[in-house]
């Protein structure tokens, strides 16, 4: 009874969010998966197991490889930017900048703007259309002499999807920056000056010790970055649409569930976005884990 | 909660505070459904009737003539006012999407908007509407409307809505200047003087054929197809017995392949208004769009429009070999089962029905009535000259606008369509297309 007195209360008290996040998260990812196991196909809710019928028409699906297709280009720009521009700019700050405060807000802002509001400019920014039509960057590269730049963006052939990941990358290359700029301030002066003292240069200073110690920083930025690529719709829908040319798989759930009904199609998007971050996401948990453990 | 306050909070011990926590996370799981109870009851207890209608008319001409019909509407029905339900968004996506939640929840409004025809089907599959022949008995509308009208929206011998308008899609929009540029003497009739007035425009360096973003290729196709097969072997297709391998198929998709030659390689970045506008502003000849264009183009500078003059700004024409052919769509309203106010919705829809209110509200939303006995003199040029045809052309139904195929259907075609604009191989978008009608039918 004693014991109960000790954790009982505690318990209570976070009891509520336990009730909430069981039901309102699990509660409805096991409901998901209910839907995509089941023949629920048509405006007329039905509730009959149907397997795996659903994932096997999303593997027959043409235009669903397309989305696959298009998620893989997006993503490896959007990461692979995100990263290489952060990193810079957090090199270049912690290299020492008058007025630091100022560039990390200014870097830092992109990531107040929605998605679906920065969309709207970039798709001004990136506006296609050729010759006298053309606006936007375009405009700049010919004014700039370097019309051989000006391209198709979005609706480019091969390279559509990088395109389009580069207003994602403006919009959260700042935050990566802050990352990483937190990792070389945590990187204790003394090793620095040790290194220096056994005779490094500064370019192995960097390579030999200030880098590996950015390697969790690396990592947490790929999950977030990584988390954020796979669920990327509403910055797609306000650049391009609801179109096969520039579509990814959120999209195509939306566009199963609201326009032709067939919601076990549509959940079974859902269930395999959820398993592509738990891709992710597990491996980074058992990992934080494991070197949590070991600090203690 | 009220007896923990005061001088009583100082003594609050242990148990007490597990007590505490206990009652918040009650509150917590009691409260929002306590404020269910409580609406529920304000919706039940309601002395007076109000007309709930349910439509995404929140901007434009629609608005402003759905305006007209609520003050035509209250002056008349005193004892049951009006109550607007609209959800705004494009062509009634979000709409639609409030409105799914609501009939799930049992808690449907008097009447909603929907498109007439087989995007209906849903809700009639669903039985969350009313069949409303009695409606049309009883006002008269099968002998005052079309009879393919009322044989197009008839589903399984039964009819589900009251059309208030009439759009038509197969419209070609020229810009008369940009034609006597190009030394193209007259608007083509036939598929081959078509493509010699698009070359004519090519060698002008003006784009021959302005096009938008999917759907408005989708549209683009659909009139191409009725245009190559008639509306007859269209109808056809939609029926379950439907050939969709046959050489008229196969013709008008490399039609329309041909088309896509002619078109503005930004096709995809453009709305159905920045086409257009290509067209007004002279750098594109032809477009091929729905009537609402007529509405962009003539419409006041203050609603967002382009204030061009009709035949002289810009001209009109059926596409190249549907003369004759009507390829309509249509917003129209329902009886949704369990509707709260059912007389007073059903009183509605008679009115919509009526001549009144379709002249009311279609000169302002810049479309058509149903029926076939308008006020011609209410109608601008281009609506006087859609009511001539539409008393006389036969009917085809829109596949873009949810005539012809329910949305799941629809919804195939538009990937199969996305797939085939990137890869432009027609022997595999017509297997596609039959796959489509095999899994639909």
């Amino acid at each position: 009874m004693r014991n109960v007195r000790r954790w009982g209360p505690g318990l209570l008290l976070v009891s509520p969010s336990i009730v909430l996040i069981a039901v309102f998260v699990y509660g409805l990812i096991g409901w998901n998966l209910k839907v995509s196991l089941s023949d629920w196909r048509s405006a007329v809710p039905t509730s009959n197991w149907a397997g795996l019928a659903a994932y096997r028409d999303l593997n027959a699906d043409l235009a669903w490889s397309e989305n696959v297709h298009h998620l893989l280009g997006f993503t490896v720009t959007f990461i692979l930017g995100a990263l290489l521009v952060g990193l810079t700019l957090a090199f270049l700050l912690e290299k020492g900048v008058r007025g630091e405060g100022f560039f990390r807000s200014i870097y830092l802002f992109p990531m107040a703007v929605s998605f679906i509001a920065a969309g709207v400019v970039w798709r001004w920014l990136m506006n296609p259309a050729p010759g006298d039509r053309s606006t936007g960057l375009n405009v700049v590269f010919e004014k700039l002499h370097a019309g051989f730049l000006a391209n198709q963006w979005y609706l480019g052939q091969n390279w559509g999807m990088s395109a389009m990941a580069i207003p994602a990358i403006w919009a959260l290359s700042g935050y990566i920056m802050a990352l990483y700029l937190a990792g070389f301030r945590g990187v204790p002066e003394e090793l620095r000056e040790a290194a220096r003292m056994d005779g490094a240069s500064e370019w192995r200073v960097y390579r030999h010790v200030v880098f590996p110690h950015l390697r969790p920083v690396t990592l947490a930025a790929l999950i977030i970055l990584g988390h954020i690529s796979i669920k990327v719709f509403d910055l797609i829908v306000a650049i391009g649409g609801k179109q096969l040319v520039t579509q990814v798989p959120a999209v195509y759930m939306w566009i199963l569930i609201y326009d032709a009904q067939d919601y076990a199609k549509g959940a079974a998007i859902a269930s395999l976005l959820l398993l592509g971050i738990s891709v992710l996401i597990i491996p980074y948990l058992v990992y934080t884990v494991r070197s949590e453990r070991r600090a203690a | 909660m009220v007896t923990l306050s005061g001088g009583r909070r100082a003594r609050v011990s242990r148990p007490t505070a597990a007590k505490v926590v206990l009652l918040a996370t009650f509150s917590l799981l009691v409260l929002p459904a306590a404020g269910n109870a409580r609406t529920a009851t304000i919706g039940g207890t309601q002395a007076s009737c109000q007309l709930q209608v349910f439509s995404w008319w929140t901007g434009g001409g629609e608005a402003a003539g759905l305006a007209k019909l609520i003050t035509i509407w209250n002056r008349t029905n005193k004892s049951c006012q009006f109550k607007n339900e609209t959800v705004a968004g494009g062509a009634g996506t979000n709409a639609k999407a409030v409105l799914a939640q609501r009939l799930a929840a049992n808690k449907p409004p008097d009447s909603f908007q929907g498109h007439a025809g087989s995007e209906l089907r849903d809700y009639i599959k669903a039985k969350q509407v009313e069949p409303i022949d009695f409606i049309y008995k009883k006002y008269g509308f099968t002998k005052i409307m079309p009879k393919g009208l009322i044989s197009q929206i008839t589903y399984q011998g039964h009819l589900y809505s009251v059309p208030v308008n009439i759009h038509r899609a197969n419209i070609l929009w020229y810009n008369p200047a940009v034609l006597r540029k190009a030394k193209i003497s007259k608007a083509p009739v036939t598929w081959t003087e078509f493509i010699a007035a698009l070359n004519k425009a090519k060698a002008a360096g003006v784009i021959p054929l302005a096009l938008g973003e999917q759907w408005t290729q989708q549209h683009l196709m659909e009139t191409v197809f009725i245009s190559t097969i008639g509306p007859t072997r269209w109808a056809a297709l939609w029926t379950g017995k439907g050939d969709w391998s046959n050489k008229g198929v196969t013709l008008a998709l490399n039609r329309f392949k041909t088309l896509l030659t002619y078109t503005n390689s930004d096709a995809a970045s453009l709305t159905w208004q920045d086409a257009g506008k290509l067209v007004a502003d002279g750098k594109a000849a032809f477009n091929i769009m729905g009537d609402w264009q007529d509405g962009y183009f003539s419409g006041t500078k203050a609603g967002g429009n382009l204030a061009l003059k009709p035949k002289t700004q810009y001209g009109w024409t059926a596409v190249p070999g549907s003369n004759g052919v009507y390829d309509w769509l249509s917003d129209s309203f329902t009886l949704p089962k369990k509707a709260p106010h059912r007389a007073a919705a059903v009183k509605w829809l008679g009115f919509l029905g009526s001549k009144k209110a379709q002249d009311t509200f279609n000169p302002v939303k810049g479309s058509i009535p149903a029926r076939q006995d308008a006020n011609p003199k209410l109608y601008g040029p281009y609506l006087k000259w859609a009511l001539t045809q539409w008393r006389t052309d036969r009917l085809a139904g829109s596949l873009t606008h949810g005539v012809v195929a329910p949305n799941a259907w629809a919804t195939d075609i538009g990937t199969a369509l996305g797939l085939f604009l990137q890869n432009k191989d027609v022997a595999k978008f017509q297997s596609a297309l039959e796959t489509a009608h095999d899994k639909h039918t």
